[in-house]
Parts: C-alpha cells; structure tokens; sequence
C-alpha cells in the first residue's frame, strides 16, 4: 500500500466498506479491512470473503482511529469487514459533540 | 474529497428522511441525491463554465448546489436584490454561465450573451425528471465547489474561491454525521448567497436534519414557520433576532415550544438584545458563530454554556463575554497581531488572523492570501482574553488615527454602550485639521431614556484616554445595517464627515 493522503478515498477488496482518508501518518500505511489489503476506489475487486477474525464491521459516518491517534478515517459505505493498520485493528472514535452554528 | 460525498452518505443512512421544505414542497435525502444527478446532467450537457444562482432560498438552490459538485461545475450564488446592472457586471464575471433564477427575472437576462436562463421551476422539473448523470463526481479535493461574492462594503466585490477540501474539512470538522433526530428541523432564513446558507446546506445534509427554509425574512412569517413546522433549531442574523424578540416580547411564546437552539452571528449582536433573548427563550441553547466566507464559514462560537456562564456571572470580564463570538473551533487557530505581523499577547487589541483547513483565503484573480505558515489576515480587528475568548473589535481598516496614536472605534463603542440609555452607537474617524482624523460617535438612545452629549463624553473621559473622547456626537434613531446585520460603518462616516 501506498502512502496515504488526507481525501484520499479507499475501499476494501472484500466487503462494502469505503473510507476516507481524514489524517495519515506520513509512509507507506499498509491499510486493511476484513482481512485483505484494502484497493483505491475506483478499482474493481476480484472477489473474496471477510476474514472471520476480522469481521466487527463498519458504521457509516463513523470515524476510526489507531492508537497513536495519527491515523484517522472516515466510513463512507458501511460494510462487514473491519479496519487495520499495519495489523493493528484500528478502533472507533468518540464523538466530540459541538453547538450546531448553521 | 467532494461535497456530494457528504449528500451520498446522507441518501445511504438516512435517504426517506426529508431533507429541505420550502411552503408545501419538500425533498427527501434520497430524492435530493438523484435530483443533483439529473440536474449534473442537465449542467454538463449546457457546455457551460459556471452556475449562477440568482434567487430567494428555494429547493432548486440545495439541487443546484450538489449538482455543481457533481458535475465539477462552481457554483455561483448572487445577490437577488442587487441592481440588474450589478448583477450584469457579476454575471460578465462568471460566463459562459447557467444562470437559474425567479420566473419574474428571467425576462431580464434572456439576451444576455454567453449567458443561459433558466426559471427555477423550470430548472427543479429537469431535475426531478432527468436521467442521473453516469460519470462520478470528482475525486479531486482542488476543485472549486463555490465561487462566492463578498459583499463589497468596501469596494468592487471580491469572489472568494472555495474548494471542495474548505467546505468539507469545515463539515468533518463541526458537524457529526447523523448527529440530529428524525423530528429535528432547522429554520434557516439567511439569504442563499451568503456563506452561512451555503455552510447551513451543508451542515444540516450531513447531520440529517431538516431544513425549513424561509425565503423572505419577516418577524411575523419567522414565528409562525417556526410554529408550524415545529422548528427546533434556528440560525438568525442579530437584526432578524432584535425583530423576532420585539414581537415575542408582546406575547404568543408558549407555542414555540419546540424552539431547543438558536444560533446567531453575521455581525455584532448588541448586548440589549441577546439579554432578552436568552429571558425569552431560557430553554433554548444560544450559540454566537463567528466566521467569514473566506474561511468556509464558522472558525469559532460562543456555546450555550458559555452564555449562560456569562449571564449569570456577577464579575464585569465575566459578563463581558456575553459579547464574545467565543472559541477557536478544534482544528482551526486563531491568533491577534500587530501591523508588523507580530502575535500579540492575550487582552492586546490587533488583527485577527486563522488557520486551518476550512480556511481558503483565496480570490480569483488575486490567488491566495494566505501566508507560508497558512495563515489568513481576515482584516477584522479583534482581541483574545487569557482563556481563548475571541472579541470582535470591527475592521481592522476602521482604526482611528488621530494624531498618530492607532485607536480602535469598538473600544470607544463598547465604552459608550455602558451607559444606561445608549441603546447603539457607531463611532468612526472623521476628518479634522489638526489631528489628521478626529473621533466622532452616532448615538441611538433608548426608547424613553435621555442622556446629553457632555455626560457621554465625560464617560469616555472617565473610563479611557482623552484623546478618545468624541469631538462630535449625534443622535439618530437608527443606525445603518445592511440586511445581514453588519454595521455600514462607510455611510455613518459620511454622514458625520459633512
């Protein structure tokens, strides 16, 4: 996997989940939902089924984290597989609620 | 990264939801999405350059603006009370364009060259019968989404350049996805050119909440909008609050019940008002946003809490911040500097400057403002206290100089609005031989108060230096506004330069 850029949209290569890139670290992020690699989103994907072990799912709207808090995405379509980063599962975000201004 | 992505989430997660009504018509999420893609058609097939929006809020301008960002089209909304000549020169501006407006104006722009006119019902049929376009909205996070004319107070307006990355770092960064309930409605009543109707759209697609959109602002159609629709959010410039608070202020308040947050912002709120306010509504959360077209919007508001804080707190600083427009949002830094572009510390009186990735600062023609760092010199001139709040001292082209010494009219103003029977007041620079700029004061007093020019100069004396007290003060009945609320400042100098 490449390195990932802010706006960057990717889906995975085995399940309906799209994310957006919010904050990446910089260098290559070997980034991964339901087990697979995950492919840029306007490529096909050949096929293939959820690792059970990697299977929790993704909410739409959602923000996922890693640990060290550098990488952030966005879930733009829901779908079974879950996320990772390096193997490291990545986790949601809690949501910092704001006064709506518009 | 694209604003139809925010609408593409919204039409997956909550897509039978209505999203916008106007009078009896509404549009579902779902129904929203697939008329931006018929109307991306529609736009692409014209060969034109820009869309051109020249009308009141109604649902064609939601359907347009997605359309645009489908279509990889800038999206250009106009001032529907400038002058056909105005708008002519804007529209000279934007060609070849696809210009959507009233039925009753279409007749005026027909043999406009480069230019093609479409009545808005005409524009809404098209959209809600056409095939969706096949081609996929761009993925490019540079493209221009909104071509934004600012209000030109000052001079020829400007077009702000907002790019799709701006508005939706500024989304992504203020508002939760699905954040609001199926039975939230949002009454928004701001014109459709200016940036809080375009970030409103925006904000309210993504948090799932409907918007009910009021094309003519009257007090009156306000309140009985917000009735019937059972509104529980609204966002209002401080003129439209000052209207609606006078007319609750006679009765009928049981009924808008519903009524849970008002946000308000688009110019200063004078403290007389927000007071009432917040005795009228005391279950609503009042939240002041501060934020320029420039910056895609919102870069920091004063939250319920905070006005409550204020309100209640015994102490002068405390209660001062009543008149805040609050704090930074979370990834957007604002700082005070002086002429020089050196950050001043808290209290100390300068420029505001911000940065973030909201912030675009760019104009076409002119390319970007901002500096190495990313920052933006927004020309407002302003203070920050020891605790992040940001006040609001007018432009920084507003400053007095009188002899030398740099001095602030929103100081001299906030000084004179102390006193018991100063309702508003406008101070500016006035010509004056000896000084270079002399300082002068346009005063409305309450209805049934009474104070003499000698007693208002004397509290300035009092409080501040000398050389600050107005040489020459007035009384009016009213100052001038424009209709978002922003003080003509330029008409009050003239005035008083005669």
């Amino acid at each position: 996997m490449a390195e990932l850029k802010a706006g960057t949209r990717v889906k995975s290569a085995v399940c309906a989940t799209e994310v957006m890139v919010i904050a990446a670290p910089g260098g290559d992020v070997e980034l991964s939902c339901g087990g697979a690699a995950v492919i840029a989103a306007t490529e096909t994907a050949e096929g293939g089924s959820v690792d059970a072990a990697h299977a929790e799912g993704t909410l739409l709207g959602k923000r996922y984290v890693n640990e060290a808090g550098d990488l952030e995405l966005l879930c733009v379509k829901p779908g079974d597989g879950s996320l990772a980063a390096g193997g490291e599962a990545l986790v949601l975000k809690e949501a910092k609620p704001l006064p709506s201004s518009d | 990264m694209n604003v139809m992505m925010l609408l593409e989430m919204a039409s997956q997660g909550f897509g039978d939801r209505v999203a916008f009504t106007n009078g009896d018509e509404s549009l579902t999420y779902q129904e929203l999405f697939d008329a931006a893609g018929a109307a991306a058609a529609e736009i692409k097939a014209s060969g034109c350059e820009n869309v051109a929006m020249l009308d009141v809020s109604s649902l064609g301008m939601p359907v347009a603006m997605f359309a645009c960002a489908w279509a990889g089209i800038p999206y250009v909304p106009i001032n529907y009370r400038l002058t056909d000549e105005e708008i002519n020169a804007l529209l000279d501006r934007v060609t070849p364009a696809y210009l959507i407006t009233s039925p009753d104006r279409v007749s005026a722009f027909t043999d406009k060259e480069n230019v093609q006119v479409h009545a808005r019902e005409d524009f809404l049929a098209k959209a809600k019968s056409g095939n969706v376009l096949e081609e996929p909205w761009s993925m490019d996070q540079e493209e221009i989404g909104v071509l934004l004319f600012t209000s030109g107070t000052t001079g020829v307006p400007k077009a702000a350049v907002l790019r799709h990355k701006h508005m939706v770092s500024y989304i992504l960064g203020s508002v939760e996805f699905m954040s609001a309930m199926e039975e939230d409605a949002a009454l928004v009543c701001v014109p459709p050119y200016h940036i809080a109707g375009i970030s409103a759209v925006l904000s309210s697609v993504y948090s799932g909440r409907r918007v009910v959109q009021l094309p003519n602002f009257t007090a009156e159609d306000w309140i009985e909008t917000a009735r019937k629709e059972q509104v529980t959010n609204a966002f209002v410039v401080p003129t439209m609050l000052a209207r609606i608070v006078e007319i609750m202020d006679e009765g009928g308040l049981e009924a808008l019940a519903s009524l849970r947050a008002i946000a308000y912002g688009g110019g200063k709120m004078p403290l007389s008002v927000i007071e009432k306010a917040m005795d009228l509504f005391p279950n609503a959360d009042f939240a002041n946003a501060y934020g320029l077209t420039e910056t895609s919007s919102t870069i920091s508001i004063l939250g319920p809490q905070d006005h409550r804080d204020a309100a209640a707190s015994t102490d002068e600083k405390g209660r001062r911040r009543l008149i805040s427009v609050g704090r930074a949002l979370p990834g957007v830094e604002v700082e005070i500097r002086d002429d020089e572009g050196k950050k001043l510390p808290a209290g100390e009186r300068g420029e505001i400057y911000v940065r973030g990735e909201q912030v675009s600062g760019e104009y076409v023609g002119k390319g970007s403002l901002l500096d190495k760092e990313g920052w933006f010199p927004t020309r407002d001139a302003g203070s920050i206290d020891e605790e992040g709040f940001l006040f609001l001292e007018g432009r920084a082209d507003d400053v007095i100089v009188r002899g030398g010494e740099n001095m602030s009219p929103g100081e001299i103003e906030d000084v004179l609005l102390e006193h018991e029977a100063v309702a508003d007041v406008a101070v500016v620079g006035i010509p004056d031989e000896q000084w270079g700029e002399g300082v002068a004061a346009a005063v409305v007093l309450k209805q049934g108060k009474t104070a003499e020019v000698e007693e208002l100069q004397a509290l300035v004396k009092e409080r501040m230096r000398s050389s600050r007290v107005p040489q020459l003060m007035v009384f009016w009945d009213e100052l001038p506004y424009n209709e978002t609320g922003k003080l003509l400042r330029r008409i009050v100098k003239a005035k008083l330069s005669e």
